[in-house]
């Protein structure tokens, strides 16, 4: 790769986006996001980023195939099994406290984390009283997700951790299963709204009592990171809890001082009173 | 956890390492004692769960600074960064990791490949690269891409490595300036 401009063609790259599509990407994290336009580079036999800009600005699909890559898909049912056992430990009793409660996943992707929530929440006779939003900017992945459809050879996975986060039950007794594949009940998807929703250019949701926003920021830079935290933070009612990915962390990002630590090791976060 | 003194990262080192790495990694660790100036990124395949006692063992079996990476961690020269699992571990900026969950490479998630890329991306020919040990082709593109960004590559001599097929599938390349027994890789590391 020639690039001594680099950083000057990502940026004219960006801008030229964002001028085409309104999508704004320049405050995504550099590391990630080189590794999908190299991909792009290399479809588009060219070693120049700015090479691209012609390209994305001249053949929509092209683009589009570009902002599928930017919102990576990968989850998983459960994951962190451990991180919902806190859950069900430290915070289904707060919550029980609320005759109604609110919960949004910000960045779903397919979907999982919501199904998942829905069945610990339905365990612990919760689910009843609970409105779950999930969100995503990734038209296809909400596709999916509202549908409940997936995979069955992903469920011997998601049962392993599902027990893992101390759920006592079989899976399939939310879903049915047939034609390779698994789909959850309606009983689990009436209490949850999917909808489109841009953490970067879009506003607050209000009124939380429970967010999570896991692996979501990773693909964000320090600053973007900390303007879409204070996004969550407004959307949270006071008390409201903050949950990230395992692996992301506060500590360097202004809005940290908004939140007190609730579980250091599963990332979960009061909102400040 | 000594504090390290904040001094510019001028090169990095980045390894990569899976079945096997373990002992191979601590072979190097202690050899590389503990004022080494540069930071060290470390991509080893591991099962999810195993990584908090792998850090733990290494740091107290080597005496150096070794830390499981967190997204947008600033990195300092003398320390150890291990990729966790089922995250990729990559060079973000000259002083700072990131993570991500991108899909996996070659089965695995960390990947050698991705931290690699990103390091010759980020630091040119300022970085060197490690192939350890291991059952998978992982890192063989990783390591042209350092090569091409001028970096140097190191692999560790076939008849020292526990499983080959990660070194082999390294040197096959045609990308690599040397091939070391393990013993002498924390030696060149220093010198270099
Ligand atoms: C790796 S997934 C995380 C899924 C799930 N929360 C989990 O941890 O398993 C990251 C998601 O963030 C979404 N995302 C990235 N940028 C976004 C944005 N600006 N607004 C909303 N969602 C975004 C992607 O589309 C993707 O679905």
């Amino acid at each position: 790769m020639t690039d001594d401009f680099q950083d000057l063609e990502l940026q004219l790259l960006m801008d030229a986006v964002k001028a085409r599509y309104g999508y704004e990407f320049a405050h995504y994290a550099r590391a990630s996001m080189m590794r999908r336009i190299r991909k792009h580079m290399e479809a588009a036999k060219t070693d120049r980023i700015s090479d691209l800009i012609p390209l994305f600005i001249h053949n929509k699909a092209a683009f589009a195939h570009f902002v599928k890559d930017m919102s990576v898909t990968v989850t998983e049912m459960f994951r962190d099994p451990d991180f919902f056992q806190a859950l069900r430990k430290s915070i289904v009793p707060l919550l029980k406290t609320f005759p109604f409660i609110k919960i949004w996943h910000a960045g779903c992707a397919t979907g999982q984390e919501a199904y998942s929530m829905a069945i610990m929440l339905d365990e612990e006779n919760l689910l009843e009283r609970c409105q779950i939003y999930a969100t995503d900017f990734n038209e296809n992945s909400l596709k999916i997700a509202r549908s409940g459809i997936y995979p069955d050879a992903d469920l011997a996975l998601y049962q392993e951790n599902y027990s893992k986060s101390g759920g006592c039950k079989s899976l399939d007794q939310y879903c049915s299963r047939g034609y390779d594949s698994i789909k959850f009940n309606g009983r689990l998807t009436e209490h949850i709204t999917f909808a489109n929703h841009n953490l970067v250019s879009d506003g607050v949701f209000g009124e939380m009592n429970l967010i999570l926003c896991r692996n979501v920021l990773i693909y964000f830079n320090n600053e973007l990171q900390d303007r879409v935290l204070k996004l969550l933070i407004d959307s949270l009612r006071s008390r409201g809890i903050l949950c990230l990915g395992r692996r992301e962390n506060i500590r360097f990002s202004e809005a940290a001082g908004l939140l007190e630590t609730v579980d250091r090791h599963q990332r979960i976060f009061r909102k400040k009173a | 956890m000594p504090v390290p003194a904040v001094s510019m990262v001028e090169r990095l080192v980045v390894i990569g390492a899976s079945a096997g790495g373990f002992s191979a990694l601590q072979t190097i660790f202690s050899g590389l004692g503990t004022d080494f100036d540069f930071p060290i990124l470390v991509c080893k395949h591991l099962g999810i769960g195993d990584e908090k006692g792998l850090v733990d063992v290494l740091a107290s079996r080597t005496g150096t600074t070794v830390m499981l990476s967190q997204d947008k961690l600033p990195m300092y020269n003398g320390c150890i960064y291990m990729a966790p699992g089922n995250y990729h571990l990559q060079v973000e900026s000259r002083d700072t990791i990131s993570l991500s969950i991108d899909e996996r490479i070659c089965h695995s998630r960390p990947a050698v490949d991705v931290l690699f890329e990103s390091a010759a991306d980020v630091f040119k020919d300022q970085v060197t690269a490690v192939v350890l040990t291991g059952a998978n082709s992982d890192g063989a593109a990783g390591v042209e891409a350092i090569k091409n960004s001028g970096g140097k590559v190191v692999v560790q001599s076939l008849d020292s490595a526990e499983v080959k097929i990660m070194p082999k599938a390294a040197i096959e390349t045609g990308c690599v300036d040397e091939i070391l027994d393990l013993e002498d890789i924390a030696a060149y590391l220093r010198r270099s």
